[in-house]
């Protein structure tokens, strides 16, 4: 224990002259962690640029959401967490909580009441999955076909990737056991809500890894949320399952012929947590930021930019068009009632459990 | 015995030597202090830091410190739940955990050995605060009292520290809780979790254990301790409080606590839960180290995986056969450019250098993802082959998301550290040699083969090592073109880092891959010899 301690004073040292920049924090600065890409320009848009101008804080963007988890618990370790805010998904989020990385809000005392008047908590309802998890946006994933390659009959339902007689070619799946999984199961015949029931089985494991061999060879396996949309614009794949906010802008501003298949999209959130350990000045400020960045215009404001849904469900009615294109951007919403007809909710908990082990199983399934 | 040589200060010419010469050695040392301590604050040790994690485990023995104890005594052949005592202690270690939030941290760390202690921490962790109400309750009922913090700080608390307390003037920190000698030796089990309670207060809460009634784990560990001793004696103001308390403690209404935690979850019924827990109780662990070559501890020692988990073997297996492909195409590829190189003119030498430098100062992505438009199905390289009829449309060539993909970039990207070294060797051998052996007789083969190539030896060795070493920690690459046949040991070391947060598996697998390279280095050292790698002249 002494031995640990005193090597992690020692890196601790070496972190903290390294990022000797970031220590000098000064008062009206604060460092915002997020994806990168479409998605920061949307926040720089709608709450960065915004939240300057009113407070005159600067915010220095970092795009390091994807390592999110791992560099907290590095900068937790070594004592100087040089991150104000922070977007994570909500699984990020919620190990954050559990590995005590994260801060504990308490959305109706520190979030802003929606517009029409509901309280925080019931205006983003079930979304708060975790307590340290402030929820931005509903995004999916979601499946998209190149329109002039499946044939005359394009595909209504996510059991077209498992049909290779009526939609032969390749498809791309990502390359983690959640999602697939859950889909192979559905479309081997298995009651949507009986899945996790079944997955919990080691039978049932084997039954969704059988489905998913039937087309094991025909599956490009992606990691980056860039890829489908790269595979199907090069005609790589037929087929690919990507975040649905990449397949609009695929779709409409690359205007790719490409469609949508929403069925049995898989909801999932993003949202902000404020990492732990931050001295009282920096916290109020952090959560000054997420008072005003997450109330309904801004969530609402968001949503021009790009097709995620807005979390708070005081924000739906106020969404508009799309910034340049002039678009309704409702009905490209994951959450529009034509596109979730047929829905399922990441179930958070489940996968927190059987993670680490179907992980294992699947990369040695990938690898047989 | 000779007579000793002095030096002209009178002084043995051995010492001033000596000394002299400490001095000179001194000097070295300081002026490469900064470097050293550099590599040693910036490498050296985040590096042995980060190896250490794969052998830790202290945080269970950390965490839950009462359960360890008391699962020592369980016995765990005998495929069941451990006895009520475990119980009390995790109920006892969880509220503790629950209120310094490590409660899930612990689930997180055994969910890697079995899935579901995640949750199981978690949503027990939600509810351990009601255990021990029912006497907490009757304490109270017994005499009011009992709920005062006054009664427990005056019962427990060492009486330097209630002076300490008062003589406290209000402002900073109050002084830390210090537990009274006497009531550790007479309520053991109470004073250890009230102590537990002082602490968290005053850290986490700022608040005072004299102004806040225990939890009730604490009237959980009172009841144990007065029905474990039922004639015990506490001296004081308090005695006669504690004495009516014990012979009242054998009428309580009893709270069956290991239905309690059965209650919060079927798993805790399960005896494989507790028999993870124990066998990873220990400080330190070789647990890591056996899953990262697909073994695991079991009950009954140290078993394989089951087959369907198995996966690190085959991936290290991988990574040695493809770095060593990857090494001999750099060899095939690279000695002709050299050799050119080397034998050029020195303008068109130049010329050629540049273009070996050149992806060198391209980004890494860049050139991969370059490979992918090359190499993808519908790429630049199958529509040639197609246009040209060499392969037909429907039946294009699979160059990339497989090992194929993996050997081409990465032959691509390390060919510069192979011709390099390569370049530098064979700019020295003369080629005054070659057209000796040719006036001799030997044919333009021999002359290369028996003359040409063992002098270039050395460079070929010193390439094969930098591309060899650089090629098995390589992971964006695999990653990217590699698929699912062509990624690498380092693609689940960086996963496990970044993804599993599994920080201690993904130490064991550097740990073993650290060791393969220092072996094969020990290796090739005794078969070649490393005094003849020569990075140039």
């Amino acid at each position: 224990m002494t031995l640990t301690k005193a090597l992690m004073a020692t890196s601790a040292l070496t972190l903290a002259g390294s990022t000797a920049f970031a220590d000098g924090h000064m008062a009206d600065e604060m460092t915002i962690v997020s994806w990168g890409g479409a998605y920061s320009a949307s926040q720089q848009a709608a709450y960065h640029d915004p939240y300057m101008e009113m407070t005159g804080v600067t915010i220095v963007n970092d795009e390091s959401s994807n390592e999110a988890v791992a560099k907290l618990r590095a900068m937790n370790e070594a004592g100087n967490v040089t991150w104000d805010v922070v977007d994570v998904v909500a699984s990020d989020a919620i190990r954050l909580c559990d590995e005590g990385l994260a801060l504990e809000i308490d959305a109706d005392e520190q979030l802003a009441p929606g517009d029409d008047g509901s309280s925080a908590s019931d205006d983003f309802g079930d979304l708060i999955v975790s307590d340290c998890f402030i929820p931005q946006i509903v995004y999916s994933t979601t499946a998209g076909y190149r329109t002039d390659l499946v044939g005359d009959t394009a595909p209504t339902s996510i059991c077209a990737f498992f049909d290779l007689e009526a939609y032969p070619g390749m498809r791309s799946l990502e390359k983690r056991p959640i999602n697939n999984m859950e889909w192979a199961l559905l479309c081997d015949g298995v009651a949507k809500e009986d899945v996790y029931d079944v997955l919990e089985t080691e039978e049932g494991q084997a039954q969704a890894f059988a489905k998913l061999d039937t087309i094991k060879d025909s599956v490009v396996w992606w990691s980056a949320g860039a890829d489908t949309p790269q595979l199907l614009a090069d005609g790589e794949v037929v087929m690919g399952t990507t975040y649905n906010g990449r397949l609009f802008s695929l779709i409409v501003e690359q205007e790719q012929p490409v469609g949508m298949l929403w069925d049995a999209q898989v909801f999932d959130l993003d949202g902000w947590i404020i990492p732990a350990g931050l001295s009282p000045e920096r916290e109020a400020r952090a959560l000054d930021y997420i008072r005003f960045a997450t109330d309904t215009q801004r969530l609402a404001d968001q949503a021009k930019y790009i097709s995620y849904g807005p979390a708070r469900a005081s924000s739906a009615p106020l969404v508009g068009q799309h910034a340049t294109l002039g678009i309704d951007m409702a009905p490209h919403m994951p959450t529009d009632p034509a596109n979730a007809t047929n829905t399922f909710l990441y179930n958070y908990e489940w996968w927190a459990d059987y993670r680490d082990d179907l992980d294992a199983k699947f990369q040695s399934w990938l690898a047989q | 015995m000779a007579e000793q040589v002095l030096a002209a200060d009178g002084t043995p010419l051995k010492a001033s030597l000596n000394r002299a010469l400490r001095r000179q050695k001194m000097r070295a040392l300081l002026l490469i202090a900064p470097l050293l301590l550099f590599i040693m604050l910036t490498f050296i040790i985040p590096i042995g830091q980060m190896l250490f994690r794969s052998v830790e485990n202290q945080i269970v023995g950390d965490t839950i410190p009462r359960t360890v104890e008391a699962l020592d005594s369980w016995d765990h052949d005998a495929d069941a739940v451990p006895p009520a005592p475990v119980f009390d202690a995790l109920a006892q270690d969880l509220m503790v955990a629950v209120e310094l939030k490590e409660h899930t941290r612990l689930g997180s760390r055994l969910n890697y050995e079995m899935s579901g202690i995640s949750s199981l921490f978690r949503k027990s962790g939600r509810k351990v605060d009601d255990i021990g109400e029912v006497y907490t309750d009757q304490f109270v009922a017994l005499d009011p009292a009992w709920e005062e913090p006054a009664t427990w700080v005056g019962l427990l608390a060492d009486p330097k520290w209630i002076a300490a307390r008062e003589a406290w003037d209000g402002t900073g920190d109050e002084p830390a809780f210090i537990m009274s000698r006497a009531a550790k030796t007479v309520l053991p089990q109470t004073a250890s979790i009230y102590a537990d309670f002082a602490r968290v207060i005053q850290t986490e809460d700022n608040d005072s254990p004299a102004e806040e009634e225990p939890w009730h784990v604490v009237y959980l560990a009172l009841y144990n301790d007065l029905t474990a001793n039922p004639s015990l004696e506490v001296t004081g103001p308090l005695s006669g409080l504690v004495s009516s308390a014990a012979t009242a403690v054998p009428s309580f209404e009893t709270e069956d606590v290991v239905a309690t935690f059965e209650g919060f979850d079927d798993d805790w019924k399960n005896p494989e839960v507790w028999e993870t827990i124990y066998t990873y109780s220990p400080a330190y662990t070789n647990g890591y180290f056996l899953n990262s070559v697909d073994l695991q501890k079991t009950n009954e020692g140290v078993a394989w995986q089951p087959e369907n988990e198995q996966i690190y073997l085959t991936l290290f297996w991988r990574t040695m056969l493809m770095s060593m492909t990857i090494t001999i195409s750099c060899i095939l590829l690279g000695y002709p450019v050299a050799w050119m190189l080397a034998n050029l003119p020195a303008r068109k030498a130049n010329m050629l250098m540049i273009l070996v430098l050149l992806p060198f100062w391209t980004s890494l992505l860049v050139r991969t993802s370059a490979w992918k438009v090359l190499l993808q199905n519908q790429g630049v390289i199958n529509d040639l082959l197609v246009w040209i009829g060499f392969v037909a449309d429907d039946n294009r060539l699979a160059l990339i998301n497989n090992a194929t993909g993996t050997i081409i970039a990465m032959t691509h990207i390390l060919l510069p550290f192979m011709i390099l070294p390569l370049y530098s060797v064979m700019q020295t051998i003369p080629v005054t040699y070659l057209r000796a052996a040719k006036s001799l007789g030997a044919t333009n083969w021999t002359a290369f083969w028996r003359v040409y190539f063992p002098q270039s030896v050395p460079g070929i060795g010193a390439g094969s090592i930098l591309v060899f070493i650089l090629s098995i920690g390589y992971y964006i690459t695999p990653e990217i073109v590699g698929g699912t046949k062509g990624v690498f040991i380092s693609n689940r070391i960086a996963y496990h880092i970044s993804s599993s947060l599994n920080w201690g598996l993904a130490a064991a697998l550097g740990a073993i891959l650290l060791a393969i390279v220092l072996a094969l280095y020990w290796a090739y050292d005794r078969i070649v010899g490393i005094d003849n790698v020569k990075l140039g002249g």
